[in-house]
């Protein structure tokens, strides 16, 4: 039985939420703190994993587009390729302590995965994995996007789940470098604004229900 | 007694890691436990905690190489080891010497049996309590300097591939961003001062390449300034680092566009009726392509003391913009025809112009052809599109009196201009390169229409 501190945090700049990570990730590993969940939304932001920041052309052609739309670009040091975040767009950061029983990093993304496809669930929405493409898909489309850190044990960032996401911000980057599949969100699928508080009730009982 | 570092098994599937990030370099002091490598696996990015203190003697496994589980990556020495090393220099650099045959016997006594390896590393870890307890080298550090330099060795990929080519150590410099991390600001105002003050030989030696910047106006010149677009800003780096990079050599040769005119005269009708406007950079891609196949040392790329032959060809067409340029890639550009790279030469230039390429269509690119002539310009001299180690210039097609057989002709003429790199590439090579262009594009093969 895990104890887990769910944070509902709002809106939170992407260096401030890569900060508060930064932070918690020592107080977990010292011991001082529970398992942490936060939730949150970021700004406009391009962030890449391990897998192309050292190539950041990928990003030159829409770079004018980016600048106008005020879209900042970051390194994030998880895992993963490049992604997008923005307003409607539930990110979510658990900071778990994965030792003992949970160390397993294939492991830990399953459960992330299932994470997702039980809040998509709560919404009638049926999602599923594609063998091979980490996330959460309806049909070949992508509803959740995951990249993971991990320092002994600790993990952190996470997942980022489209509720009301303005998709369209999508086509400035190609989402973790698959680039024949295409993103959805919530709010398509359902073909209506959700709230953002109900999506969090969601995936917080998801989350409880797979890792507690 | 050294300690071997191995791949550490992350999860009950996983066979392999891949090496994405050396935190520390060889030569550095590490605490037990203090972060080393990180390793990458399908979407999880783990940062690998040292097994033990001591100095890290060898690397093994570079970055980007993956490796199966249980491999050894590094070779921790011990402190005292080490303590003897940087007592002179900079305390970095090769100091391989004594080390590898040590490595390998340990290698091999302690070669970890398939599964054990998160068992082996407790082991290890526990069995060695009094060295981390033991006075590390002179330049060990109490942990919450480490910490410190980590971060600050988290800098951008720019800064320290700046770094890396003034032989800067990014710890040396006060970083002004975020939580102390070197800015690309920071790392130049530190190699500009080094050349022009003192000390930091080797970083100023390396350093005085760079022209140290005059003052460009004085407050209340006649001036505007407008700061530089994300575009011009990566333009300018990206030219910077390839003139750094590269010792530019240049060839031009003279060709005879009669032949291609003729032909494409005859078939740009059936061209346009399938979809495609047969330009001269069409012609000229095909025959590139086709050439690239039988040089591939034009296809390549350097990478420290390897050459890096590249099996796909991947033609990259510089476009003009209306602030910048951009180069859009074919992928693969040898498996096309000459209908198939003329329809993707005219979708890339379109789509680049109304800025509608994905990111994946302008990287990747294995050599480049850019088009000065566009504008008029007899010939042009461009810098080498890096990784790559040449690039193709097209001169403007004009008639020409030419002399033939004796006698003055009128022909189509064109300069085509190689600028390569001539670490790799020698002007012998670039002439029968150049030679081959010109004699497939004066006699070009019809059955390629």
């Amino acid at each position: 039985m895990r104890e887990i501190e769910v944070r509902r945090l709002g809106v939170v700049s992407y260096a401030e939420g890569l900060e508060l990570q930064k932070t918690l990730v020592e107080q977990r590993k010292a011991g001082q703190i529970p398992d942490q969940l936060l939730l949150l939304e970021h700004p406009p932001v391009i962030t890449l994993g391990v897998r192309s920041r050292n190539d950041r052309s990928h990003i030159v052609a829409a770079s004018a587009t980016l600048e106008a739309e005020g879209v900042e670009i970051f390194e994030a040091g998880r895992g993963g390729d490049v992604t997008y975040h923005g307003p409607g767009q539930l990110v979510g950061y658990p900071i778990i302590d994965l030792k003992p029983d949970r160390c397993d990093v294939h492991r830990y993304v399953r459960d992330i995965e299932e994470v997702m496809i039980r809040t998509a669930a709560a919404f009638e929405i049926e999602a599923g994995r594609l063998p091979g493409l980490t996330g959460a898909w309806v049909g070949s489309e992508k509803l959740a996007a995951i990249g993971v850190r991990i320092a002994k044990w600790v993990t952190s960032h996470g997942f980022a789940f489209n509720v009301n996401t303005t998709l369209d911000h999508f086509d400035f980057i190609v989402p973790c470098g698959i680039g024949d599949k295409g993103v959805t969100s919530l709010a398509k699928l359902l073909g209506s604004v959700v709230p953002m508080a109900e999506v969090e009730d969601a995936t917080e009982r998801a989350f409880r229900g797979v890792f507690e | 007694m050294a300690t071997n570092v191995v791949m550490p098994q992350m999860g009950e599937s996983i066979a392999e890691g891949t090496i994405v990030r050396w935190i520390k370099k060889v030569g550095d002091s590490v605490d037990r436990d203090e972060p080393l490598f990180e390793i990458s696996t399908d979407k999880v990015d783990a940062e690998i905690p040292s097994p033990s203190a001591g100095v890290l003697t060898q690397i093994m496994v570079k970055e980007g190489e993956t490796v199966p589980v249980n491999s050894v990556v590094a070779v921790i020495g011990q402190a005292g080891e080490a303590a003897a090393a940087p007592s002179g220099g900079n305390g970095r650099g090769e100091r391989a010497g004594a080390m590898p045959a040590a490595a390998v016997g340990q290698r091999e006594t302690s070669a970890p049996s398939k599964g054990t390896a998160v068992d082996d590393r407790a082991a290890a870890a526990d069995a060695r309590p009094s060295n981390a307890a033991a006075p590390a080298g002179p330049s060990a550090t109490p942990g919450a300097l480490s910490k410190e330099e980590l971060r600050r060795q988290k800098s951008s990929p720019l800064v320290r591939r700046i770094a890396k080519e003034h032989a800067v150590d990014i710890q040396q410099i006060q970083g002004t961003g975020i939580s102390g991390r070197v800015t690309k600001n920071d790392i130049l105002g530190f190699i500009e001062s080094a050349s022009t003050g003192s000390g930091q030989a080797a970083a100023g030696a390396q350093a005085r390449a760079i022209p140290a910047p005059g003052p460009v106006y004085k407050p209340g010149e006649n001036v505007k300034i407008v700061p530089m677009s994300v575009m011009r800003k990566k333009i300018a780096e990206h030219m910077v680092m390839s003139a750094r990079t590269s010792p530019h050599v240049y060839s031009v040769y003279e060709v005879s566009f009669g032949r291609v005119a003729a032909l494409r005269e005859k078939h740009k009708g059936a061209y346009e009726a399938a979809g495609a406007k047969l330009t001269f950079t069409g012609f000229i891609a095909k025959v590139i392509v086709d050439a690239l196949r039988q040089f591939p040392m034009v296809n390549a790329s350097i990478d420290g003391d390897n050459i890096v032959y590249k099996k796909d060809i991947n033609l990259g067409i510089a476009v003009a913009l209306d602030n910048g340029l951009i180069v859009p890639v074919i992928r693969n550009a040898d498996e096309k025809n000459l209908l198939g790279l003329s329809r993707a030469i005219n979708d890339l230039a379109a789509r680049a112009r109304s800025k509608k390429l994905n990111p994946d269509e302008v990287q990747g690119g294995t050599f480049t052809i850019t088009n000065p002539g566009i504008f008029g310009a007899l010939y042009g001299l461009p810098l080498i599109n890096q990784p790559q180690v040449a690039i193709l210039g097209v001169g403007t097609i004009e008639k020409r009196a030419v002399v033939i057989d004796d006698a003055i002709a009128i022909r189509p003429m064109c300069n085509l201009s190689l600028g390569y790199d001539h670490r790799l590439i020698d002007g012998a090579d670039a002439g029968r390169f150049l030679s081959l262009i010109k004699e497939r594009l004066e006699n070009f093969d019809e059955g390629w229409m």
